[in-house]
């Protein structure tokens, strides 16, 4: 029924000449929030028409738009979606929307500016998701960056010039490798379909370079140990709905390009340096859970818990290839990847949730010192109640969508190797640690001083952001068949892909 | 009898320039001062004129005529008619500027069209010694202009070193010249092409040669290690006489290079490369990494041409038809973006006022949001960061050389626009992120505020949908 109707270019098109518009709007406008509003929801709402008009049944990549674009580069806008993409798209306009209600007072410098850069951003994000024309892909990687340059800049903390221009030089580093590989395939394929990349042989040679090219634009975007040192300068000064960006989409655009790139295209140089990224994300989940704990500064705490929970999405990825070693079956393999795409979903979920709850507190005490705080639920009982629940979501309580994107990884690494799973499994302690001993700080005890006794718990606005953020954490963990039935198909055929050498 | 009356036809542009130019210096040598503000309208008016009859020229063919020695194809139609219409928006930028100092005078229009002339002639002809008058005339028209503000020693300094070391460059490549001369015999860069295909010649001698014309290239595009001239030059010279040489000239530049190189030497485009190479990976290093310490925003800018030069020759040096396409995009978006950059720092100015530091546009996204919008569009397309031209320029020059086979020297090039990156987005910075020292509104004229958001719209629009140009460029060398 939507096979003539062109909705994921709607859906791309929308938020971005909606920003636009609101920025036409200037600032003095009383409109200006009204608008991003509607704007933001009527992307949702389309969004979501892509998981009704969904085929779970096939892997091929629906909803497909190609019209030649730049004909002498042979460069084509080819957008399509599957069962890794859709979702996250979903995710994408999900979170443009809290952003949105969650500036809505907030924000009272430039506000056309500030609504104008996020819907923008959200339609670059979906584009990114939905490209399969190699270099359309990375036009949209590039040019997110300059909203959230700006987003960081501008509205950031006292510290933010530094941040974001870390931010902004360390992404472009990265990327910069992606162009020159996308060059190159292209050079070996003729073509700039992504789809196209994924068919072509390649030898060990220029398998492990192209890989290493992948690896480096997306480490530093997921981010990785030990090139994550951006992200919790960058989440410390952003702006509350740039740290909900950052965490809930852009970090999973490093998790989707592995798997849109790295493994299809290079499978035989995954398989080979298996180890190197095993290893990298096995200290992010160990070694950056115990840099979260000693962490003062809320923001800084979720930021290091957001590279730990990344490193669970790349071990999920490439546990796979250990589970193929071991049997012939590849029982478990699909359970890696399903759970590398879970956790990133929840992810994107639970750590917006978190950033709002930081922004709630931030907005009233100005202050994200974790030692400012103490007794808040005494004086916030509805919010202490939303942080509360949420933080157990972080730490990975059954029940809640934390626990089931963790679980499917520890539970396939068991297949692979047993000190994998058992190291993967200190996250369910780190984690716990971390989160709820933060949590007692914050919440529990005494209330420790004035500001905290001035508190009023949240207003309706507020309620129905966290609230509708809690009712998806708890779908997902209690019936996440609905999200897993949409990956299935594309898991499959991504699991033949890189089961079938390529040299 | 080789001369033929219709032969002339394809120097019709620059036989009315000539005539426009002439009639300039009449009027300003009967009216004097009174006669500036006419002389300024004529100025505009030939330069449109001249880009309409080449392109009414365009369909009516072309191909060699002065006995070989002058040419017309869509290389040279393409690229006259940048330099045309890109004059026209220097020479209305420049007013403004002029107007405010008194250095509003009808001389500047006289030589700049005379400049524009020698640029044309350049992207035509097709002999060493055409292409060196053409040369000289342009060049010795910008000596002039640097010096013209008279009682600024910056600008008289300048003036003398752009003097020196242009001269020196122009000996260097007319040295160069001789020696191909003395290898091949003829002059006639068809001629060249042809001894150089069917004879057997000292190939010592001429990679000698070729040296040589390689240094004069160097010298006029302002790569390294001949760059020193640029920096001071951007810096010293009045805004709009900095304005007109980073732009237009470029351009003329490019053709002399493809004219040499390509259509001379393009089989023994092994002799070059590495040359090239040199040149090219050395500009994008040096200009990228001294451009860091700017404060000086002429400067940045300075430094900034030079590695958009090593990017340039990135196309040039890759040897095939796509690559010299991708250049000859990169040269059009180039002089494009810097005609908006040095006509921000125009804007930005007013009497007594140089806005040439990059603290000077300190908050101007609160001063004037939609002008630091214009400036934004125009530095993230220097940076190349997509949507925006600056990127398929790079792109484009980038897959050239991936295409050769030459991934190393394309991944020193991406490195170093990351490097690049940085200046301009500090530039953003300090637009964006800081309070406005400055309080004072914009007092540019209207017809120069819309003029530049052309510009930097165009900047933009040509990101969106680079394909037309892209597509003028792959017909020019297929």
């Amino acid at each position: 029924m939507f096979s003539d109707f062109p909705l994921l270019s709607l859906i791309i098109w929308l938020p971005i000449l909606g920003g636009i518009a609101v920025l036409i709007n200037g600032d003095n406008n009383p409109w200006a929030r009204p608008l991003s509003l509607l704007v933001s929801a009527a992307t949702f709402v389309a969004s979501l028409g892509l998981y009704v008009g969904f085929d779970n049944a096939t892997y091929h990549m629906q909803f497909v738009e190609q019209v030649p674009w730049i004909a002498s580069f042979d460069i084509n806008y080819f957008v399509g979606i599957d069962g890794f993409s859709m979702p996250l798209i979903i995710l994408t306009s999900f979170s443009t929307l809290l952003v949105v209600i969650a500036g809505w007072e907030v924000i009272k410098d430039r506000v056309s500016h500030y609504m104008a850069a996020f819907l923008i951003m959200e339609g670059l994000m979906i584009a990114v998701f939905s490209a399969l024309d190699a270099i359309l892909f990375y036009v949209f990687f590039e040019a997110m960056l300059i909203p959230l340059f700006l987003v960081i800049g501008i509205w950031g903390g006292p510290n933010r010039v530094y941040a974001t221009i870390k931010f902004f030089l360390y992404t472009l580093f990265g990327s910069v490798f992606l162009l020159v590989a996308l060059l190159y395939l292209r050079h070996v394929s003729g073509s700039f379909s992504i789809l196209a990349f994924h068919d072509v042989s390649l030898s060990m040679a220029q398998q492990t370079l192209l890989f290493l090219a992948f690896l480096i634009a997306f480490a530093v975007k997921i981010p990785m140990w030990p090139v994550h040192t951006w992200l919790p300068d960058a989440h410390v000064e952003a702006p509350t709905g740039g740290s909900v960006i950052l965490a809930a989409i852009t970090l999973k655009i490093g998790g989707y390009g592995l798997l849109r790139f790295a493994l299809p295209i290079t499978p035989d140089a995954s398989m080979a340096l298996d180890w190197f990224v095993i290893t990298l994300s096995l200290i992010a989940v160990v070694y950056i859970g115990l840099v979260a704990l000693v962490q003062s500064d809320l923001k800084k705490l979720i930021a290091y818990s957001s590279i730990a929970h990344m490193g669970f999405v790349t071990l999920g990825l490439f546990i796979v290839f250990r589970i193929f070693a071991n049997s012939a079956t590849g029982s478990g393999a699909e359970l890696a990847i399903e759970g590398a795409m879970v956790q990133m979903i929840s992810h994107g979920f639970i750590a917006a949730a978190m950033f709002l709850s930081v922004g709630v507190l931030y907005d009233r005490m100005h202050t994200r010192e974790i030692s400012a705080y103490g007794g808040v639920i005494n004086t916030m009982p509805v919010f202490g109640g939303f942080a509360v629940f949420f933080a157990m979501a972080n730490a990975g309580l059954p029940g809640t969508s934390g626990f089931v994107g963790e679980f499917m990884v520890i539970l396939a690494a068991f297949q692979a190797d047993f000190w994998f799973a058992f190291l993967a499994a200190t996250t369910l302690i780190l984690g716990a640690a971390y989160t709820l001993w933060m949590i007692k700080r914050v919440m529990f005890g005494d209330v420790t001083n004035d500001q905290v006794a001035q508190l009023t718990d949240i207003n309706q606005r507020e309620f129905i952001m966290l609230a509708s953020l809690a009712v998806i954490v708890l779908a997902i963990g209690l019936w996440p068949a609905p999200l897993t039935d949409v990956m299935h198909s594309s898991v499959e055929h991504l699991l033949t892909q890189i089961s079938q050498s390529k040299l | 009898m080789m001369f033929e009356v219709s032969n002339m036809s394809f120097a019709l542009p620059e036989m009315f320039m000539l005539v426009m130019a002439c009639v300039m210096l009449l009027v300003l040598a009967i009216r004097g001062e009174k006669g500036t503000n006419s002389i300024y309208v004529l100025s505009q008016l030939s330069l449109i004129a001249t880009a309409l009859i080449i392109y009414q020229s365009i369909s009516s063919g072309g191909g060699l005529s002065f006995d070989g020695t002058y040419i017309k194809d869509t290389l040279s139609n393409v690229l006259k008619l940048a330099i045309c219409l890109i004059n026209v928006f220097v020479l209305l930028y420049a007013s403004s500027y002029l107007k405010a100092r008194s250095l509003f005078k009808g001389e500047f229009y006289v030589l700049a069209l005379f400049s524009t002339l020698g640029m044309m002639i350049m992207a035509s002809a097709y002999h060493f010694l055409i292409l060196y008058l053409g040369l000289e005339l342009m060049s010795l028209c910008l000596y002039a202009m640097v010096a013209m503000q008279r009682d600024s020693a910056v600008a008289t300094e300048a003036a003398m070193k752009y003097f020196i070391l242009g001269a020196l460059a122009s000996g260097m490549l007319l040295y160069g010249m001789s020696i191909i001369y003395g290898v091949t015999g003829s002059l006639a860069i068809a001629d060249i092409a042809q001894v150089l295909q069917t004879q057997q010649i000292d190939k010592t001698v001429l990679s000698f040669g070729l040296v040589f014309l390689l240094i004069g290239i160097g010298f006029k595009l302002g790569a390294v290690p001949f760059h020193m001239w640029l920096p001071d030059v951007y810096h010293g010279a009045p805004t709009a006489m900095t304005l007109f040489i980073a732009t237009a000239p470029k351009i003329a530049a490019f053709a002399m290079a493809i004219r040499l190189l390509v259509d001379g030497f393009g089989d023994s485009q092994a002799y070059w490369q590495d040359m090239a190479i040199m040149l090219s990976v050395l500009s994008m290093i040096i200009g990228n990494v001294v451009a860091i310490a700017q404060t000086n925003l002429k400067r940045m800018l300075a430094y900034s041409t030079i590695s958009h030069v090593g990017f340039i020759l990135l196309g040039v040096l890759s040897g095939t038809a796509q690559g010299y396409s991708a250049a000859m995009f990169y040269v059009l978006v180039y002089s494009l973006m810097s005609l908006g950059g040095f006509g921000m720092i125009i804007l930005m100015s007013r009497q007594g006022f140089e806005a040439d530091n990059i603290d000077d546009f300190k908050g101007l996204s609160q001063r004037s949001p939609w002008f630091a919008l214009m400036m934004l569009i125009l530095m993230f397309s220097m940076a190349g960061i997509p949507p925006l031209a600056g990127f398929y320029a790079k792109f484009a020059v980038i897959n050239s050389v991936v295409e050769v086979g030459l991934v190393p020297i394309a991944i020193i090039a991406v490195v170093m626009s990351v490097i690049g990156a940085f200046y301009y987005l500090r530039l953003i910075k300090v637009m964006y992120f800081d309070k406005p020292s400055d309080q004072n509104a914009l007092q540019a004229p209207k017809d120069m505020q819309i003029a530049i958001s052309v510009n930097a719209l165009l900047v933009l629009a040509l990101g969106i949908s680079p394909g037309a140009l892209m597509a003028i460029c792959t017909i020019t060398f297929s």
